[in-house]
């Protein structure tokens, strides 16, 4: 007997197009002119100045000369091979796309950390969500939303959610329990225990979930250029399709510069927590020492 | 110095007759029963089995009356944590009742249970439970953030309660650059620095080195001195049971087996369990003064000196230190107690008939 799983799979999304046409052509739409925004800006920015902000950030969160140097050669190298544009096209989708997977996912992550029965419902889902290959989102989003950089967007925010969720519960999970104890043995509420110990002690597992969101979504881009999403993705399709291979390398290039600075830079924010509280705390103590100290009390 | 004296006899009567001989924490019956988690079990089991549980605490009562150490003694998987969570409701209670300043502590609804663990119960972990994203100050601060306190004021008064344990300046340092027993000075004044009257203290001392151990009990016992908080305390070494607490209970597989100072499990020990234990202890270490002196004659107290000239020691006083007195030819000393009003007289004889071990047996 042969069930027709695929059928039905084909009647619910049949289903969903002709009941939810309206919200997929709101969402298409909005989502179009957040990329546009984006890409605008990424565009319209001359390249030389765009390429010093970039360098400057990576300065900023990795604090590393090498890695400075590297990505201002490294997107010069881009603007030589004449794919400035293509590139900041791909780095406005991923830019969206990690933000709507990031806006879903962490949240979602939390609840799960809080809740064991989400966090039961959760899993499985994002297991099949992560073991799908990721062509078939490609079929239903384009069902959903024609082609074009949408559905793009909307397979790589479904295959980039995992890791955002699972990182989140993971860090917040593997709290120490006696602190958890230490918090509620004060009278903290749920959500002050949230912000002030669960939050900030899993903030690094949080940021290692945002890189792989990131290094998701961007190997998604070439994936998403079968659509039409256009970008490096839609330069490596065509080097492909007409067998250009000096073309499809330098597609392939650019997007592999795109990963290692998104990477490098935001595994180096990971620990701008540390940093940052490492700061503050040399500045209390500094504070601390020009006052005289607190007079010791009987 | 006689007039303060007799002020401090009566705010003393004051005090007690504010708490007349209600308990401060009373818990009756108290009952914990751990049942497996809900993970549908595949029904192998006879379904009784399955459903009955893990009695991690057993029908066990016990008063702490106000400003005393409570020290709950026992070995591991006894039942001690669990006790003391009931206390302040981190674990669930099964049965029994807990009363704390008359107020049913079971019958605490959320909002109630929060203000009633920020204001009137506080708690040291063994492992510390520091938040290690935070600086000292702002680590000690935490209870009184809860409360809502501002920025200021709970900064400042973090800062106190950590000169008090003696970390004032190193208020802005992080948990990660202080010594186990530094860490442990800072559990301590977090719980001081919320002025909670009862402090619970799941073995807070375990974790450090020996020497360090006896500094931090000696702290607290100094604090103790001026807070007169109520403590539970919770340790598996007699010795620690003994030196700090006024009284003692000791549990074994969940039921209290006896209860009562440390005079009255090393005079009668209840149970040959307990006699083991008791095997252990130096008596000359852990017996005071004040545990054996023989009261003033009530008739004739007079209020002059009586023997001028004879050794006056503290009541606190541990035998040990008493025998080079008796040594030098001192036929009996004086007792006193804080507030060096005349307790009674300790004689050799009294401390050598301290010092010797009596056993379960010999004590029927
Ligand atoms: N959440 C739980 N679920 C099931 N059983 C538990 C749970 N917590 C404690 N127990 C069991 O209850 C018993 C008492 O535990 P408890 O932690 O109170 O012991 P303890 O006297 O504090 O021991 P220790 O000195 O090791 O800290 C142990 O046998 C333990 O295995
Ligand atoms: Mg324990």
């Amino acid at each position: 007997m042969r069930l027709d799983i695929g059928g039905w799979f084909e009647s619910v999304i049949d289903w969903m197009l002709v009941n939810f046409a309206w919200f997929f052509d709101g969402a298409a739409w909005l989502v179009n002119q957040i990329v546009g925004g984006v890409e605008y800006v990424l565009i319209g920015l001359h390249p030389f100045l765009l390429i010093a902000v970039l360098a400057a950030a990576a300065a900023a969160l990795t604090r590393s000369l090498g890695l400075t140097l590297f990505s201002a050669v490294a997107f010069l190298l881009i603007v030589s091979m004449g794919l400035w544009v293509e590139s900041m096209s791909t780095l406005a989708v991923v830019l969206v796309s990690v933000l709507f997977s990031l806006a879903i996912g962490i949240p979602l992550g939390i609840w799960a950390a809080l809740n064991s029965s989400v966090s039961a419902v959760v899993r499985p889902i994002l297991d099949l969500m992560q073991a799908m290959p990721v062509f078939v989102y490609l079929i239903p989003a384009v069902f959903f939303f024609g082609v074009g950089r949408v559905p793009g967007i909307a397979a790589t925010i479904v295959f980039s959610i995992p890791p955002a969720v699972r990182l989140t519960e993971l860090g917040i999970r593997k709290l120490d329990a006696e602190l958890l104890e230490a918090a509620m043995a004060f009278g903290a509420k749920k959500s002050l225990i949230l912000k002030d110990v669960q939050l900030p002690l899993a903030f690094s597992s949080i940021m290692a979930g945002v890189n792989q969101v990131i290094m998701l979504a961007l190997s998604m881009v070439v994936v998403a250029g079968l659509v039409g999403a256009g970008g490096l993705g839609g330069v490596v399709v065509q080097g492909v399709a007409q067998l250009d291979t000096a073309r499809g390398f330098e597609g392939g290039l650019a997007v592999v510069i795109l990963a290692v600075y998104l990477d490098r830079v935001t595994s180096g924010a990971r620990s701008l927590g540390d940093v940052l509280r490492n700061r503050r705390i040399r500045k209390e103590q500094r504070a601390a020492a020009g006052t005289p100290a607190v007079a010791a009390v009987s | 110095m006689n007039a303060s004296h007799l002020q401090a006899l009566t705010t003393d009567h004051r005090e007690e007759a504010m708490n007349p001989e209600v308990p401060f924490i009373q818990v009756e019956h108290l009952t914990k029963v751990f049942h497996p988690a809900k993970s549908r079990p595949l029904r192998l089991l006879p379904k009784k089995a399955a459903n009955q549980g893990f009695v991690a605490v057993d029908d066990v009562s016990f008063q702490v009356q106000q400003g005393q150490i409570f020290v709950i003694m026992g070995l591991s998987g006894s039942g001690k944590s669990t006790i003391i969570r009931m206390l302040n409701r981190l674990i669930d209670v099964s049965d029994g009742s807990i009363t704390v300043d008359g107020k049913d502590v079971r019958a605490l609804a959320p909002a109630g249970l929060r203000a009633y663990r920020n204001q009137t119960i506080n708690m040291v972990f063994q492992h510390f439970g520091l938040f290690p994203h935070k600086s000292l100050v702002h680590n000690v601060a935490f209870g009184l953030k809860v409360r809502g306190v501002d920025r200021e004021t709970r900064e400042a008064k973090a800062a106190e309660a950590l000169a008090l344990v003696g970390l004032g300046d190193r208020i802005h340092a992080m948990p990660d650059q202080l010594s186990g027993g530094m860490k442990q000075r800072v559990g301590l004044a977090r719980a001081l620095a919320t002025d909670a009257e009862i402090l619970l203290m799941d073995e807070p001392f375990s974790a450090l080195d020996p020497l360090i151990r006896k500094d931090m009990q000696e702290l607290l016992i100094k604090l103790q001195r001026n807070f007169k908080k109520t403590i539970v305390f919770v340790t598996h070494d007699l010795n620690e049971a003994m030196y700090l607490g006024d009284r003692i209970m000791v549990m074994k597989q969940g039921k209290s087996i006896q209860c009562g100072t440390a005079m009255d499990l090393l005079e009668a020990p209840a149970d040959p369990y307990i006699e083991e234990f008791v095997a252990e202890v130096d008596r000359s270490k852990v017996v005071t003064a004040g545990m054996i002196v023989r009261p003033l004659d009530p008739s004739g107290a007079p209020p002059g000196d009586p023997d001028a000239g004879a050794v006056r020691v503290s009541d606190a006083t541990v035998l040990n230190e008493l025998l080079p007195i008796f040594a030098a030819g001192t036929e009996r000393v004086e007792v006193v107690d804080q507030q060096g009003a005349s307790v009674g007289h300790v004689t050799a004889e009294e401390v050598f008939t301290a010092l010797s071990p009596k056993g379960y047996s010999n004590a029927s």
